[in-house]
């Protein structure tokens, strides 16, 4: 479902302070699976989600998705690719402040120029099946972490996504609510999505719901387990 | 088409929910706003306000002026020219106008004294411009009292107020017989103030005015043309103190817009690299950028233009009232009669909009070509 071909990318290229984030890479991500990339912190796994995501280009090497070679598309295309086939979730909630936990959840569907009141409605199915209904008219800032990670979800899923990327999604949450967010994704996996994770946390690398492990350290794909 | 439409709605109603989110702060942009364009629109339109009325005025005025210039200034001159201007081929009519000015010290303002060419006060009356009226408490039928050159006083009754409609020129205006005016200024012993000359081809006012010179060698020949001129050098955008003030202004909204396109608040920017995170492409934080500049421009320079057109034409200008109305003591009402230009307003609209729009857009254009993964990176 998703392949990398000799993808590598380098920060800074021909500068001083040129940097190798992700060596020649190729493995292929199975969909309907939930995968997880385990490494420390700066071995490349947010690296290698961006170029997954289309968020950023490798700077060799082709990456597909759903059979379709995304490498050499203009950022219009991939921005649709993106917006259509991934919901993400990421590590600092990246939610916008001063907004409702509702107007973040439908933002990304704005662009897609469906009608708001649409949008409000599917938001509402998302949300109670989240059960955080009484928070939807709250402002984010006023969210405790577990509602804001929940919204952060609704907010991955309010385009319907086929894959579901979590950048570090655990790193601020307490092991209930970890355990918590691991189920969610485990019930996400079984509705039919690919869930593809990078963490470091044991409870999300051991929990009974993943199904691949792919190690990486230093910008290397290393052993992969399960 | 109807997609479209929606997209465009969504992304303002984001945009007015991000302006309402920075309120205190756009407001206070808001505001500074509008003063600059309230400041610009009521420079423009007073101006043009003015020249219009003074176009106006100068319709009825004569198509030429002699004057007789004794040591590089002005002099009376000899009604005895008139006839050797008459016998110039395309002149209709020349005549003489007596006027000059008059000093009361009892409201230390000076008065402009003129026996009009016809249907003039009868002697012992007056006609008074509406300042003199206003300075003096002065209605009809009441007197007024001028020191003549023998030392005595004459008592003059007013006749009548002149109209509101051109104060602008007749606010310090006295108009007495010939007799009268004799007896305030002095004897005029064949002579005039200056001389007024109709011609009937309008074509040939240079060759008569040439001719003029050649003949009366002592005179001066002033145009109509010169005078609207001189109006439009003092008034015009270009010229004047007001284009000073224009500049300034003008100097003002450059550093606004600069302020705006050198740079992106840290929460702005964190928010667009979540926008383009979450599937919004570059367009559409342009777009979303556009309806912000447009949002606070538009509403500043409707804002501007409205409070200027209340200011100049109900307020008459008070801000730039010592500007305009010249050096006369006695100032006038000065409500000026409502004219928009609209070439101005347009320049004004392309003057002030169009470049805040770009530099809303230029920031943020540059903040959203780069790659969305900053977000995944841990922009915060």
């Amino acid at each position: 479902m998703i392949t990398l071909d000799r993808a590598r990318k380098v920060f800074a290229q021909g500068k001083p302070n040129e940097f190798v984030a992700l060596h020649e890479t190729s493995l292929s991500i199975e969909a309907d699976r939930l995968t997880v990339v385990r490494g420390p912190s700066g071995s490349g796994k947010t690296t290698l989600l961006s170029l997954i995501g289309c968020m950023a280009r490798p700077t060799s090497g082709r990456i597909h998705v759903l059979g379709r070679e995304i490498t050499s598309l203009p950022e219009r295309f991939l921005t649709e690719i993106r917006r259509r086939t991934f919901g993400f979730i990421f590590q600092q909630f990246s939610l916008i402040p001063g907004l409702t936990a509702l107007e973040n959840v439908i933002l990304p569907a704005y662009p897609t120029g469906e009608r708001r009141s649409s949008l409000e409605k599917r938001a509402a199915g998302i949300f109670e099946l989240f059960d955080i209904v009484p928070k939807a008219r709250a402002r984010v800032e006023w969210l405790s972490g577990g509602e804001a990670q929940r919204v952060t979800i609704a907010r991955a899923l309010i385009n319907d996504p086929a894959v579901i990327i979590a950048d570090e999604p655990t790193a601020h949450l307490d092991s209930k609510l970890s355990r918590e967010f691991m189920d969610t994704m485990g019930r996400l996996r079984r509705e039919g999505r690919t869930v593809l994770i990078a963490s470091h946390d044991p409870l999300v690398t051991e929990h009974p719901a993943v199904e691949r492990v792919f190690h990486i350290r230093d910008g290397r794909i290393g052993a992969e387990g399960s | 088409m109807a997609t479209w439409i929606d997209r465009q709605k969504n992304v303002l109603d984001f945009t007015l929910s991000s302006l309402m989110r920075r309120k205190g702060k756009n407001l206070a942009l808001l505001a500074v706003y509008t003063l600059l364009v309230f400041l610009m629109a009521s420079v423009i339109l007073a101006t043009s306000a003015i020249r219009k009325e003074a176009s106006i005025i100068l319709r009825e005025a004569p198509e030429m002026v002699v004057q007789r210039t004794v040591a590089g200034r002005q002099g009376p001159i000899p009604l005895a020219y008139l006839e050797k201007i008459r016998d110039i081929v395309g002149v209709i009519s020349a005549d003489g106008r007596h006027w000059g000015y008059y000093y009361d010290p009892v409201v230390g303002a000076n008065y402009t004294l003129l026996v009009p060419p016809e249907k003039g006060p009868e002697p012992g009356t007056i006609t008074i411009g509406p300042g003199v009226a206003a300075a003096r408490l002065a209605l009809p039928g009441e007197p007024l009292e001028f020191k003549t050159t023998s030392g005595t006083i004459l008592e003059l009754v007013v006749g009548d107020v002149l109209p509101d409609d051109s104060e602008l020129v007749s606010s310090d205006l006295v108009l007495v017989s010939a007799q009268d005016f004799e007896a305030i200024i002095g004897p005029s012993d064949g002579l005039a103030t200056d001389l007024v000359v109709r011609v009937a081809n309008p074509r040939e006012l240079s060759t008569i005015a040439e001719k003029i010179a050649e003949r009366l060698p002592d005179t001066r020949i002033i145009l109509r043309d010169e005078m609207l001129r001189t109006y439009d050098a003092v008034f015009s955008w270009r010229g004047g103190i007001l284009a000073l003030l224009f500049l300034g202004v003008v100097l003002a909204f450059g550093i606004v817009a600069w302020d705006k396109a050198s740079g992106l608040s840290q929460e702005e920017r964190r928010e667009i690299g979540i926008l383009k995170a979450v599937g919004w492409e570059t367009a559409d934080i342009i777009l979303m950028k556009f309806w912000e500049g447009a949002v606070v421009s538009l509403s500043a320079f409707l804002l501007g233009v409205l409070l200027a057109y209340a200011h100049v034409f109900f307020f008459s200008a008070r801000l730039f009232a010592p500007v305009l109305k010249g050096w006369a003591v006695l100032y006038p009402q000065f409500r000026l009669v409502p004219f928009i230009d609209a070439s101005q307003i347009t320049a004004l609209f392309f003057l002030t909009v169009v470049p805040y729009a770009v530099a809303t857009i230029i920031p943020s254009w540059r903040a959203s070509v780069t790659d969305p993964d900053a977000v995944m990176k841990g922009l915060r």
